[in-house]
């Protein structure tokens, strides 16, 4: 039968001889080699303390945005409930009352909005979709939790902190991706 | 008055010293086992135990507790006694082989001029080799209480595995009595002090195949197949738990140190520092510096034992035999014709 490729090597079966039978030569190359790795560079990351860099286009934890007057900017329309290919979103809206014009910035809202982390798949689609740039995807993501029920993330989890009120909880969670 | 003729300071001596020593064991072992897992870890570019305390330092402490608090399971089919003796076994032979070590030449201390090894005796060799046979039977025992057939395969690997190690370590010891021509100990360290050169000089190759010989009998890889764990889940520990389990893993340990003291003194001096005049500083002193001395070549063999560990897969179980049989054993023969003739040719 003719070879496919040239690469195939007939096994040996030489009786080993009787330096090989006393493996120290070869043992003593395999210990150079360890003892080599003694003067290598760790590769360890440290976790708690140390954490390793997200590349830029990491997508994470979603984030509800905030306009600059600290406005909700999420209308519900329903594009990226639409647009989710794992039917994670469900919301609900609500029409915005007289006194409410400082909360939302237009006259519809979301009175309730939730991701379910566990159908989540992180695809961005609806970053994508979203036509008021209310939602994004963060460069954090969703920590481990005790029930499926703990993964099913509100408005509370997901809103931005005001940028007017706690102007610095909101540069931590705008983060570089602003 | 005397009580009895004794000499009463003789026994707190000796108790004393027995005390330090075997908590010393002890705790070297503890920190063995630590010292185990942080030079498999920085040879495999790792940063290893690094959590608890400063450095990791408080891990084997951690261990301990852990192993302390964990549930005493005797397994129903096990035979209840033999399985409680196993481990117990395992860690007295181990124990048992540092009082013939000599540590350290003698301090005087209140006007007592002490040795500093708990028994000089004149076969101290064979004691040794008394006791560490004895160390197998804590295994095979344990193996076979257990009534798992894992852990008896691992009994029976243990036993065979140690009958035809002693074999080449005994010949390559006779070697090696042949060129010192005393049992004890402590006569072989002096002679190397006095001596000009250490045994090692004189015995290369008894030096190595007692080295391997060695490694084998502390079941430490490339000669673990007693608890070879990917065929035989851990082997004659399988049933094991609690301390139980800790007094088989530490007996390990001790018998790795044991076994690393043993080759300091016969082939490397002992507590013998080499370049450096013992009459020059106070004799306390210089006892001290020799007890420093054994340990620091001691922790240089248990280095090179973990060393050995983890670069080096597990032979397979003819190759085991293979090595055992055909070539080390030929090979202490012919270095005991060897050293003969030198010997003869000599005189």
């Amino acid at each position: 039968m003719q070879a496919l490729t040239n690469k195939a090597q007939a096994v040996n079966r030489k009786p080993m001889t009787l330096l090989e039978r006393l493996y120290l030569i070869n043992i003593i190359k395999g210990m150079l080699i360890t003892f080599s790795h003694m003067f290598k560079k760790q590769p360890t990351i440290r976790y708690p303390e140390q954490k390793r860099e997200f590349s830029p286009v990491f997508r994470g934890l979603h984030v509800l945005n905030r306009d600059e007057e600290g406005r909700e900017r999420c209308t519900a329309c329903g594009l990226c409930a639409v647009a989710c290919p794992a039917e994670a979103i469900t919301m609900e809206a609500a029409e915005r009352v007289e006194g409410e014009e400082q909360l939302y910035r237009e006259e519809k809202y979301a009175a309730k909005y939730e991701i379910n982390m566990l159908r989540c798949i992180f695809c961005g689609l609806c970053e994508d979709a979203c036509p008021k740039d209310a939602i994004y995807l963060s460069e954090t993501f969703a920590p481990a939790n005790y029930t499926r029920k703990g993964f099913i993330y509100g408005k509370s989890d997901l809103l931005i902190p005001n940028p007017l009120t706690e102007a610095s909880a909101f540069a931590e969670a705008k983060g570089v991706e602003a | 008055m005397t009580i009895l003729a004794l000499d009463w300071g003789f026994i707190i001596e000796k108790l004393i010293m027995i005390a330090i020593i075997v908590f010393a064991s002890l705790g070297i072992a503890l920190y063995t086992t630590f010292g185990e897992r942080k030079v498999a870890a920085i040879l495999q570019d790792r940063p290893g135990p690094s959590r608890a305390g400063p450095f990791g330092l408080l891990q084997p402490l951690a261990d301990g507790l852990k192993l302390i608090m964990k549930e005493e399971i005797i397994p129903n089919a096990a035979n209840k006694w033999l399985f409680i003796l196993g481990p117990g076994l395992a860690m007295t032979a181990s124990l048992m082989s540092c009082a013939v070590i000599p540590w350290g030449s003698a301090v005087d201390v209140f006007g007592r001029h002490v040795e500093l090894q708990i028994a000089d005796v004149n076969i101290g060799i064979l004691y040794v080799f008394a006791v560490v046979s004895m160390g197998v039977y804590g295994i095979m025992i344990g193996g076979w209480a257990s009534n798992n057939k894992f852990s008896l395969m691992s009994a029976l690997r243990a036993a065979s595995q140690a009958i035809s190690y002693e074999l080449a370590m005994g010949l390559a010891l006779i070697a090696l009595l042949m060129t010192t021509g005393t049992l004890s100990l402590k006569t072989i360290v002096e002679q190397q002090v006095q001596g000009h050169w250490w045994n090692v000089v004189y015995q290369p190759l008894g030096f190595l195949i007692f080295f391997i010989t060695a490694m084998a009998e502390c079941n430490r890889t490339p000669f673990d197949l007693p608890e070879a764990e990917n065929e035989l889940n851990f082997g004659y520990h399988q049933e094991y738990s609690s301390m139980k389990l800790g007094f088989y893993l530490f007996a390990e340990y001790i018998n790795m140190i044991m076994s690393s003291a043993i080759m300091a003194c016969m082939y490397f001096g002992g507590y013998d520092l080499p370049f450096f005049n013992e009459a020059s500083v106070a004799p306390n002193i210089a006892a001290l510096i020799g007890v420093g001395t054994l340990l620091i070549k001691i922790v240089l063999f248990i280095f090179l034992f973990m060393w050995i560990r983890w670069t080096i897969p597990r032979f397979r179980y003819d190759q085991l035999m293979g090595l055992g049989w055909k070539t080390l054993i030929p090979l202490a023969l012919f270095n005991m014709l060897l050293t003969g003739a030198v010997i003869l040719a000599k005189l």
